[in-house]
C-alpha cells in the first residue's frame, strides 16, 4: 500500500474524531491516526496498556522504556495524563467511558458485524482487547484497506471469519470510500477523489445505498 | 515491631518452580516484562509449564525464550500477534494457546487475586471464545461465567521495592503486574531498586507487600530492558 493512499484515508478519518471524546485507536494502521490530529486538538486518547492522554510518538533516543502504546510504539503523555493497570484499563473500556473506538478489519459485513481477530488455519495474532473495544466502545469505525492483500474485498454481505463482535460497526474508512452502517444496511457517503462509483462497486462485495446526486468525494 | 526482609538471591527464588507449574508473568509487550527472572527460569529448566502472560513478548525476547527452550505446554494469553515464534508453534500443535479477550483475562486473575470464583459477562457472548461456557441471565442480560484464573507462582517487575515488598511500578509497565501480584500462591517480584523501609511514601504503594513473597535484586538491568527499536 502506497503511503499516500494510506496517508489520504488515515487524515479523512481523523476528520470525525470530535473535540473532548475519550479515543482508544486499535493497534496498527488506526494508531497511526494521532498523527493526522491537529496539534492541540483536546481529545484523550486511551490505550489498552494503561495510559489516558496519549500524546505525540518520540524517537528512540528519547524513548522511556517504560512507556510504549498498546501496539509497541513509544509514547510521550501529554498534560494531565494518567497511568494505571489492566484492570483499570479494561473497567474504563466495559462500562462505556469510550466515545470512540478506531480498528482495523480483516472483514466487516453490511450489518456491522467485525472480524478482526483470526484467520484459521494461517494468521491467529488474538484478539487483544479488540473483543471489549467493539462492543462496548459507543461508537466503532474501522480503518482499513478497501480489499486485501490479495484483492479479496474486505467490505462483504455476512463475514466469513470468526466474529470479534455482533453488528457493532458504525462507519468503515477505506482507501476508497466512506461507508455507514445503518440499520438499513451500508450508505456510501463519500468516495476517494482517486476511484471511481464502479470502481467501488467491483471492489465491494455487499450491496450499499447510493445517495441521489453527485457523491462527495475525500 | 518491624517488618520481614523478603530479599533473596535470584537462583533460590526460581529453583521453587516445579515441572508442570502455572506460571503468571507481568508485561505487556516489554514493559513490565521480567525478563531477569525469566532469563534464570530458562537457566533452571522447568519443564511442561503453562504459562499465563498478556502476549508472547517478541521473537527472542522474554517469555519466547523459554518457548524456544521447550519448557511450555500452554499459553494462556490474549494476543501474540507480535512472536511469529510462538505462532509457528501453535500452529504446528507444539504448544497449545488458550485466547482470552484482554480485559477478561486480566478481570479473571483479578478475580482470582480478590478471592473470588468468577464472574458474569457479556464480552464476547457473540464469539467462538464464549463455547463451552456456562451461560447466565442477570438482570435480563445474558452473559457468560467467567472463572478466576490462579497460578501456583507469578514473576513481577516492579520499578522500585521496600525490602518487605510494597511495590511501585513506573508508566505502562504496571499493566498486569499488580493483579498477578495478587492472583498466585507465591509470588516472587524483581526489581532494580530495593529501597529501605520508610522510603516508599504509604499513599504511592501500588502493590502492598502482604502479596509479596520473594524480592529478587537486580544489580543491573540487562540489555532486554533497552529500548527496543525495530
Amino acid at each position: 500500500m502506497s503511503s499516500n493512499v494510506k496517508a489520504h484515508m488515515l487524515r479523512r478519518a481523523a476528520q470525525d474524531i470530535q473535540p473532548n471524546m475519550i479515543v482508544n485507536l486499535g493497534i496498527g494502521l488506526p494508531t497511526q491516526l494521532l498523527t493526522y490530529l491537529p496539534k492541540n486538538f483536546p481529545v484523550c486518547l486511551h490505550s489498552e496498556n494503561g495510559i489516558a492522554g496519549i500524546g505525540p510518538q518520540v524517537d528512540y533516543d528519547d524513548a522511556d522504556r517504560n512507556l510504549i502504546d498498546a501496539g509497541g510504539t513509544y509514547i510521550s503523555p501529554i498534560l494531565g495524563a494518567s497511568y494505571f493497570d489492566s484492570v483499570t484499563s479494561f473497567a474504563i473500556v466495559r462500562s462505556g467511558r469510550l466515545d470512540l473506538t478506531v480498528l482495523g478489519a480483516f472483514q466487516v459485513a453490511a450489518n456491522g458485524d467485525l472480524a478482526n481477530w483470526m484467520i484459521p488455519g494461517s494468521f491467529t495474532p488474538g484478539a487483544g482487547g479488540a473483543i471489549e473495544l467493539a462492543q462496548k466502545a459507543k461508537r466503532v469505525v474501522v480503518v482499513t484497506m478497501h480489499t486485501d492483500k490479495t484483492g479479496k474485498p474486505k467490505i462483504v454481505e455476512g463475514c466469513s471469519l470468526p466474529l470479534t463482535a455482533k453488528s457493532c460497526v458504525n462507519r468503515i474508512y477505506t482507501d476508497m470510500a466512506v461507508l455507514d452502517v445503518t440499520d438499513g444496511g451500508l450508505n456510501l457517503v463519500e468516495i476517494s477523489k482517486s476511484t471511481s462509483l464502479q470502481d467501488v462497486i467491483n471492489a465491494t462485495d455487499a450491496t450499499f445505498r447510493i445517495t441521489k446526486g453527485k457523491i462527495p468525494t475525500f | 515491631m518491624t517488618l520481614t526482609n523478603k530479599v533473596t538471591t535470584l537462583t533460590k527464588a526460581i529453583d521453587q518452580i516445579n515441572n508442570g507449574s502455572t506460571i503468571m508473568i507481568g508485561g505487556f509487550g516489554s514493559p513490565g516484562t521480567p525478563f531477569t527472572l525469566i532469563a534464570q527460569l530458562v537457566n533452571q529448566g522447568a519443564k511442561h509449564l503453562t504459562i499465563i502472560k498478556n502476549d508472547a513478548n517478541q521473537n527472542g525476547l522474554g517469555i519466547d525464550l523459554l518457548l524456544q527452550n521447550g519448557q511450555v505446554d500452554k499459553l494462556i494469553t490474549s494476543h501474540i500477534g507480535l512472536n511469529s515464534n510462538a505462532i509457528g508453534l501453535m500452529n504446528t500443535g507444539k504448544i497449545e494457546v488458550e485466547f482470552v479477550p484482554q480485559g477478561i483475562l486480566a478481570e479473571r486473575i483479578r478475580a482470582a487475586g480478590s478471592g473470588l470464583l468468577g464472574f458474569v459477562t457479556d464480552v464476547g457472548i457473540d464469539t467462538s471464545l464464549a463455547n463451552g461456557k456456562q451461560r447466565l441471565v442477570v438482570n435480563n442480560v445474558e452473559g457468560v461465567l467467567e472463572t478466576a484464573l490462579t497460578a501456583d507462582f507469578a514473576l513481577i517487575h516492579a520499578a522500585k521495592a521496600d525490602t518487605f515488598g510494597n511495590l511501585t511500578y513506573a508508566a505502562t509497565a504496571q499493566n498486569f503486574n499488580s493483579a498477578m501480584a495478587m492472583a498466585a500462591k507465591f509470588t516472587i517480584a524483581e526489581s532494580a531498586y530495593i529501597v529501605p523501609l520508610g522510603d516508599i511514601d504509604p499513599d504511592c504503594v501500588h502493590t502492598p507487600a502482604p502479596f509479596i513473597d520473594d524480592l529478587v535484586h537486580l544489580p543491573k538491568l540487562t540489555e532486554a530492558y533497552n529500548v527496543i527499536k525495530r
